[in-house]
């Protein structure tokens, strides 16, 4: 029982955002989460095992696209390992940006009967994309494992070579979920942003459909970054998700560039985005009911 | 101690698509608001939310100045007409969207049930669903937990319990939801108009535990509803809305007696002139029922008969019966009367005419208040003169031979024999 008096008043201000709310509600984000878990792959027979059915065979697309076809450098890398490093991160950011850039419309139908700090959707939707990235991360791990144990290629981790053994490898498994935590916060606040201007005036509808595509090929997923002419390296340099790739594949397959002002500058990208994300989030939530 | 308090709250909607003109609007708004400092331009013009009438405006208010308060405890229907402002009045209680003016206030935990099923995802079973529902309007997985076998209870759906909601009938649906709801104790409880779909047993059912919730519980009720009788029986207080405006505050009875006399029946107002229609050429100068003109009139106790005079003027020869029905105060039809002539046809009106007829009432009548409307019409032809609710009668009450009165409420029928003149 709470007695606590509420006011409910024309604007807010611009930094209420509801922590407690967020914190009095986190059974509805396990909610949530489980929800987004179960309901996927009701009704199949395959069920969980679509999770790794979808990244294998897009890796065997690209093996044949990028790396047959075009010819386009792997850094020396076996295909398969290159990609499906590339594919496992930027599959999260994609379904993460997708379902946060859609929140307010997708479910229009719960927000327009019931009041919960809305948050609580978008954080719970990076959750459980991070449980499937988990699954296909595990994947990547076991073609991982046969490669080394196989031959023919030496596996390096690029901090072990650096930094001896023990340190190197605790430094990876420290920057993992680092890396990984970044790509969905910045997922998540340019879902937010999207969602937020999307409301009222769908214009930007239009353009993340094939935005994200687009984006895809200005981050070096599918090439190393060293394959791009110089010049143009500056402009893929932008993209804050650059860095965290290129770490993400420097420390798990040695290759690629790890720049430790890169990730800062992607940091302090998503550390601005995210507090504007917020902000716009919060007060579109407000009235998004009306212009929806 | 207020539960609720609204004060000066008003919504504002803009009419039509949004296009290009709403972007110059909204840029017109950020530009005056933001950077000159002034209030929003477009909140000082919009009319009232008459949806019939084309307005000057794009702007309408959906609400305005709306005040009212309720205590703690209480269980307060909200009536009106569609689009009188209901349903947005509890949008904004509930947080679901932002009032453009005013302040609202409330104490506690607010649950609503809008519409059947909130929030409901057709494949997770009805227990999944549950945990999903309750969290969603705030409860923890613990309260849930203790409480899940009163809401299955409640709800009677034990069997289907591990079957997923898009198998359920949509009368299981919605005892589902209201069964979350009602045993999530929160201290406000809306619940908009979603008895309906409920079977009788469950909406007795339904009835029982918001009166529960109010009385024991303590906790305060809001109850949006078309039907009259459950707002009669359930609710102590009730508002009336009327175009976005608070028309009525009071007792429910006051309030549902108010909403339902679309025609103000006053002492100083004629029945002629609550007359809603007449065809072209037919003209109806005075109609006297009980001896009197007035919109009021009281039949006394003991009288034998009530007397009917209508006096009018026909440019043509119609054909026509005239008929009048008595409803009680939740418009239930008490009686029918169809007046014709000496001959039993029907009464040939032309040019001057004056019908008189006198309905001899029953030996016992019971004490309240009676609508009465006049149609003019013949049968399954057309209609000439249409009188909704055009006067009422105010019965002292008497039981012949007796001389004791009971009141309509608890008794209902009412028996009329007749005579004709």
């Amino acid at each position: 029982m709470s007695d606590r008096i509420n006011h409910i008043e024309p604007k807010r201000k611009w930094l209420d955002v509801d922590i407690k709310g967020l914190w009095n509600y986190r059974d509805l984000y396990r909610m949530y989460i489980k929800r987004d878990i179960v309901t996927q792959y009701k009704q199949t027979i395959l069920g969980p095992l679509w999770y790794l059915i979808q990244p294998l065979f897009t890796t065997v697309m690209y093996m044949f696209v990028f790396g047959g076809l075009a010819g386009i450098s792997t850094d020396g890398l076996p295909q398969p390992l290159f990609y499906m490093a590339g594919i496992t991160l930027w599959n999260y950011f994609n379904s993460c940006f997708t379902s946060c850039s859609n929140v307010f419309a997708a479910n229009q139908g719960v927000f327009g009967k019931v009041y919960f700090p809305r948050l609580v959707v978008p954080l719970s939707s990076i959750t459980s994309n991070l449980l499937r990235m988990l699954i296909q991360l595990f994947m990547f791990i076991l073609i991982y494992a046969y490669y080394a144990v196989s031959g023919g290629y030496s596996v390096t981790l690029g901090f072990v070579n650096d930094l001896g053994l023990w340190l190197g490898l605790a430094l990876t498994l420290a920057l993992f979920p680092i890396l990984i935590m970044m790509v969905g916060l910045h997922a998540m606040s340019w879902g937010l942003i999207i969602t937020s201007w999307t409301t009222k005036y769908r214009d930007l509808n239009m353009l993340i459909a094939f935005g994200v595509q687009l984006l895809m090929y200005a981050t070096p997923v599918i090439y190393p970054l060293s394959f791009a002419p110089a010049k143009y390296q500056i402009y893929l340099n932008i993209n804050p998700l650059s860095p965290i790739f290129e770490a993400f594949k420097y420390s798990c397959l040695g290759v690629g560039t790890f720049s430790i002002t890169g990730l800062l500058y992607s940091f302090v990208f998503l550390c601005i985005t995210m507090f504007f994300a917020v902000i716009l989030f919060n007060r579109t939530e407000q009235r998004f009911m009306d212009t929806v | 101690m207020n539960a609720i308090e609204f004060d000066n709250v008003g919504k504002q909607y803009r009419l039509g698509l949004v296009g290009t003109g709403t972007l110059s609007h909204d840029l017109n708004r950020w530009f005056q608001t933001s950077i000159l400092g002034h209030e929003d331009p477009y909140l000082k013009i919009g009319e009232v939310n008459d949806r019939s009438t084309k307005g000057h405006s794009d702007y309408v208010w959906a609400l305005k100045d709306i005040s009212f308060k309720v205590e703690q405890g209480d269980v307060v229907g909200i009536i009106g007409k569609n689009g009188a402002g209901k349903s947005t009045l509890l949008k904004l209680l509930s947080h679901i969207t932002a009032p453009s003016t005013g302040h609202i206030t409330y104490r506690g935990r607010i649950a609503s049930l809008l519409e059947v099923g909130t929030g409901f995802h057709p494949e997770m079973t009805a227990r999944e669903n549950i945990y999903m529902n309750g969290s969603i309007m705030g409860m923890t997985r613990h309260e849930i937990t203790r409480k899940l076998d009163e809401i299955v209870d409640f709800a009677g759906i034990e069997r289907y319990l591990d079957t997923p909601v898009k198998r359920f009938s949509s009368g299981m649906t919605v005892r589902l939801g209201f069964a979350v709801a009602a045993f999530l104790e929160p201290e406000i409880l809306v619940v908009d108009e979603v008895l309906a779909v409920g079977d009788a047993e469950f909406q007795k059912k339904a009835i029982g535990k918001m009166g529960e919730i109010s009385s024991n519980g303590g906790r305060t009720v809001l109850f949006v509803s078309h039907n009259m009788t459950a707002v009669r029986n359930l609710c102590h207080n009730g508002i009336v809305l009327k175009n976005g405006q608070v028309d009525f505050v009071g007792t429910a009875d006051d309030c549902v007696d108010n909403y339902l006399n679309v025609n103000v029946a006053s002492e100083h107002l004629k029945i002629v002139d609550n007359i809603e229609w007449i065809k072209k050429g037919l003209h109806i100068h005075s109609i006297e029922i009980n001896d009197s003109e007035n919109t009021i009139s009281t039949i006394k106790s003991g009288q034998g008969v009530l007397r009917v005079a209508i006096k009018g003027e026909s440019e043509y020869e119609i054909k026509t019966e005239i008929s009048m029905v008595f409803r009680n105060e939740s418009d239930v039809p008490l009686a029918s009367y169809p007046f014709c002539d000496e001959k039993q046809k029907l009464y040939t009106l032309n040019g001057e005419f004056e019908v008189i007829a006198e309905i001899k009432l029953p030996q016992t009548l019971y004490s309240g208040r009676m609508r009465v409307d006049i149609f003019f019409h013949q049968p399954n032809v057309e209609f000439y003169v249409k009188g909704t609710n055009c006067c009422n009668l105010d019965c002292e009450g008497f039981l012949y031979n007796f001389g004791q009165t009971i009141p309509q409420k608890r008794s209902g029928l009412l028996q009329f024999e007749t005579y004709k003149r």
